[in-house]
């Protein structure tokens, strides 16, 4: 049944955004937690350490994203695990983003002066106490910008969700435009509900950039 | 028995032999001043000293407690050796206060409170109690050294290392480190110094060592070393830095 484009399908366009989120959220935590692990795996002084975090970096930052995400949806099934298109998605971005985030806040943590590394180890402070009390807390600073730069990026990329039937925004306007053939009006929606949520993101990150150290 | 001993040491960054066969003996109180040109190796002797830098041969051993031992706990030992480095390398992330008590809460297990305590009393003796909740990008250069310093003093150490600490400074900001380094000087402290502050070395330094091509290529009693050099190598140095 065919009908017009109104305010109801605005109404679930702007629903389905929750599935974004949501997918978003779970992603960035996923990865945030393994780009920790990542982070800190490349600047310990242990070599086999620091390799295994490049190869996991260097393996999925050479793969497209999409076939990431076929890998979890359809290679699992085929295994004889049932995968939910959440749980796929899930995975799939939460191992995405872990290996972006890992390469953030390495190079975050690279960007610290070795003397400020130095300085700590000849007050007597072990490896992890510089890390934690020296490195990190600098770091961070550096590193929120280019880390919510790809929060918005993360963002837009789980349309590519709508692939393996996951209904967040994306599909959910793929789903209003089989209903109301009026492709154009859904997807500027789409693309508005999009921008609405990305455009705070980047001004906020964009004022965090311009902070200095100093009393609050 | 000395403070500290150095026994024919040798340091290499792989091919190339920075430290070459190098001893010294410092005792306790003496002031001992490292001249020599860039890459004489006077800077990876103090590093090799309170172990940031691992040496290939020979021993360094602080108050009977081997450095270059995998056994030996470099957090104990670098609360004995306090090392000052040209470039300050305060943490710009934390007040002077909390530069100063971060390492002695951390590895002394000593209160915040208390170590706050030291920061007023190190900072006293800097000349910079009202600076204990600034900022160091608030700080001068000679103001931000003075602060590295009485950082590592808060540690209580026995033997304390400068790297060319007035060498960063403006001429007219050197003055109110060397006044400090003075005044440690005075107080007792076991120093070795890297430097290039000649008048500095002649008044206070016990003895001076000349660096040559990663060896000790000269070494005798501060103030008579300076004026009558044995060496070719030493007078063209001092030759050259003095006019």
């Amino acid at each position: 049944m065919i009908r017009e484009f109104g305010w109801i399908d605005v109404l679930y366009l702007v629903l389905a955004m929750r599935w974004t989120l949501a997918l978003t959220v779970t992603a960035f935590v996923g990865g945030g937690l393994i780009g920790l692990v990542i982070a800190v795996l490349r600047v310990s002084r242990v070599w086999p350490l620091q390799a295994i975090a490049v190869l996991y970096v260097q393996a999925i930052q050479g793969t497209p994203l999409l076939v990431l995400l076929f890998v979890f949806f359809f290679g699992l099934s085929i295994v004889g695990l049932p995968v939910l298109p959440w749980i796929a998605a899930a995975l799939a971005f939460s191992i995405y983003a872990g290996a972006f985030l890992g390469e953030i806040w390495r190079g975050a943590l690279d960007a610290i002066p070795k003397t400020q590394w130095e300085a700590g180890a000849a007050l007597g402070l072990g490896f992890g106490e510089q890390l934690r009390h020296i490195i990190v807390p600098q770091a961070i600073r550096m590193a929120i910008p280019p880390t919510v730069g790809f929060l918005v990026q993360l963002i837009k990329n789980t349309s590519l969700a709508a692939t393996i039937g996951f209904v967040e925004l994306t599909r959910e306007g793929q789903l209003t435009t089989a209903s109301t053939f009026q492709p154009f009006a859904v997807y500027l929606t789409v693309a508005f509900l999009y921008f609405l949520t990305c455009f705070p993101l980047t001004q906020w990150s964009r004022h965090l950039e311009r902070r200095s150290y100093g009393p609050a | 028995m000395a403070l500290l001993e150095i026994e024919k040491i040798t340091k290499r960054f792989g091919t190339n032999t920075v430290l070459d066969d190098v001893s010294l003996t410092v005792d306790a109180g003496e002031i001992i001043a490292v001249i020599g040109r860039s890459g004489s190796g006077k800077s990876t002797l103090l590093r090799c000293i309170n172990g940031l830098e691992p040496i290939q041969g020979g021993r360094i051993t602080v108050d009977g407690v081997r450095v270059d031992d995998k056994a030996t706990d470099l957090r104990k030992l670098r609360q004995q050796v306090g090392i000052v480095f040209q470039s300050y390398n305060l943490f710009p992330h934390l007040s002077v206060s909390r530069n100063i008590t971060l390492a002695p809460t951390l590895t002394k297990g000593i209160t915040e409170a208390e170590a706050r305590e030291i920061a007023r009393e190190v900072l006293h003796r800097v000349g910079l109690e009202e600076k204990l909740d600034a900022y160091p990008e608030q700080l001068s250069g000679g103001q931000q050294q003075r602060v590295a310093i009485a950082r590592s003093l808060a540690m209580r150490p026995k033997l304390m290392l400068f790297d060319e600490i007035t060498s960063a400074l403006d001429p007219e900001l050197t003055g109110e480190v060397l006044k400090v380094l003075e005044d440690m000087a005075r107080s007792g402290m076991t120093m070795i110094l890297v430097t290039h502050e000649m008048g500095f070395a002649r008044r206070f330094g016990s003895r001076l060592v000349f660096m040559h091509e990663g060896r000790i290529h000269e070494e005798g009693p501060a103030a008579r070393t300076l004026a009558e050099p044995r060496t070719n190598e030493l007078e063209t140095f001092l030759g050259a830095v003095l006019h």
